[in-house]
């Protein structure tokens, strides 16, 4: 009885898998720029968030993500809310996708994902610069965006092993 | 056609304001919330700023606590390096040494002699320095900034000066009550007002993003003093934000416009908040 109680608890913890690394993300801004390679640095959490939003949206929840977005503000040093806005019109784009596509397909998910985190960082700068007067490093967002799109393979297909084992052992 | 548009609008809507089993929330409501955030916070209101601070003191203490074992790990990769470099380290800091021992001696004199052309002119300048912690030090590749671990509790305010030991890092822009944050000399909105020597002139340093900084507002025959000699950049005061001779980094005679500040920014623990004023001795 105990250790079926241990395991239902263990399914449940990695069931809030996703949750608890958008929150380790944004508190510890995960990177990799502490690897010093110049100009290198992507962003975790806008893949992150695109891929449990389109894949297993029951597993992150649109309140989680907005409020990821107002630590990652405070945390970076730019006005809160901008983030938030920008996470939650991922999910929009994503639960679009959703809603459009029948047979899904990977090679349609990466450009899309492309489309969205250009669009997202265009409005993410045209607020900081335009509103709030924020001079912006545009070469870095640009390149930022490049090593984004060309990190999603690879997370996508460790979140997607993860997602099996959490559909799989909450259906279990 | 009509049909694709009926698809699309339901599409759309359907991303908007369906839930899943387990959000609590619609998009659309939190994309509102979310502008509605961003409105308010270019606000100024008391209660506004209140809550800022109360979500800047929970944030900045949570992701030091986060943050804790990452830190752990990069600190005991320095440490070895610097036990692998500990022999050659060694023999530049003798030299070095040897080289500064004389300095000290022309620079006491120097000390001493600006003391008595200061009492001439009736002014002294002094400044008060207060030791705060580095708590976060994320080096985002958009904004550069740390995080202190003093704030007006500490009597700290909006513009002071930061320095890691004797070198200028940057000034200060947000005050909360038990923490603040410094803008880095290397962001690309810090703008520090500098005199370069021994030249004598004044200019402005301003950051680029990355680790160097660049010169700025200079006069015209600049390039064609600098031509022999690398230059220092200290502040100079103007504006009365910063103690003026705050050393600031080094122009090279390579490249005129590129300044390499003395502090390495990644590698800050403990800074110093300088605070001064200058007053007239009776």
């Amino acid at each position: 009885m105990s250790s079926l109680n241990k395991q239902s608890f263990i399914n449940i913890l990695f069931s809030y898998f996703p949750i608890w690394m958008l929150f380790l993300s944004v508190f510890n801004d995960f990177d990799f720029n502490y690897l010093k390679i110049e100009y290198f640095a992507f962003n975790f959490v806008h893949i992150l968030i695109f891929f449990w939003t389109l894949k297993n949206p029951d597993h992150l929840g649109y309140a989680s993500i907005f409020l990821a977005g107002i630590i990652n503000d405070v945390i970076i040093g730019i006005p809160i809310g901008i983030s938030s806005f920008c996470y939650l019109l991922i999910c929009f784009a994503s639960a679009y996708i959703r809603n459009i596509t029948l047979s899904p397909n990977f090679i349609n998910d990466w450009l899309s994902f492309l489309f969205i985190i250009l669009l997202i960082n265009s409005i993410q700068v045209t607020i900081l610069d335009l509103i709030f007067f924020i001079e912006v490093n545009y070469p870095k967002y640009l390149i930022n965006t490049g090593f984004t799109f060309l990190f999603y393979p690879i997370f996508f297909f460790l979140f997607s092993i993860i997602n099996k084992k959490i559909s799989f052992k909450l259906n279990d | 056609m009509a049909t694709s548009r009926d698809d699309f609008v339901i599409a759309v809507r359907s991303a908007f304001l369906k839930k899943k089993d387990k959000q609590k929330f619609s998009l659309l409501t939190l994309l509102f919330l979310s502008i509605f955030v961003i409105i308010l916070s270019n606000y100024n209101f008391k209660v506004i700023q209140y809550i800022k601070i109360g979500i800047n003191e929970i944030t900045y203490r949570a992701s030091f606590l986060i943050s804790a074992p990452e830190n752990k790990i990069q600190s005991i990769n320095s440490q070895i390096k610097d036990h692998l470099e500990i022999y050659d380290n060694y023999k530049n800091i003798e030299s070095e040494l040897e080289k500064l021992k004389q300095k000290e001696l022309v620079n006491n004199f120097l000390k001493m002699e600006n003391e008595k052309l200061r009492e001439l002119i009736n002014e002294s300048i002094k400044s008060d320095e207060l030791l705060a912690k580095v708590l976060i030090d994320k080096d985002s590749p958009f904004l550069k900034s740390i995080i202190l671990n003093k704030g007006t509790k500490d009597k700290l305010k909006i513009g002071m000066a930061v320095a890691d030991e004797v070198y200028l890092v940057g000034k200060i822009i947000e005050v909360n009550y038990t923490n603040s944050r410094v803008l880095l000399l290397s962001d690309l909105n810090s703008k520090i007002p500098v005199v370069l020597e021994p030249i004598g002139m004044q200019a402005v340093v301003s950051g680029t993003g990355g680790d160097t900084g660049k010169i700025q507002y200079t006069k015209d025959e600049y390039g064609d003093q600098i031509k022999s000699k690398d230059l220092i950049a200290y502040t100079s005061g103007q504006g009365g934000l910063f103690k003026p001779g705050l050393p600031v980094g080094r122009v090279t005679t390579d490249n005129i416009n590129k300044i390499d500040f003395f502090s390495d920014f990644k590698q800050l623990e403990y800074v110093k908040i300088i605070s001064h004023s200058i007053e007239e001795v009776n």
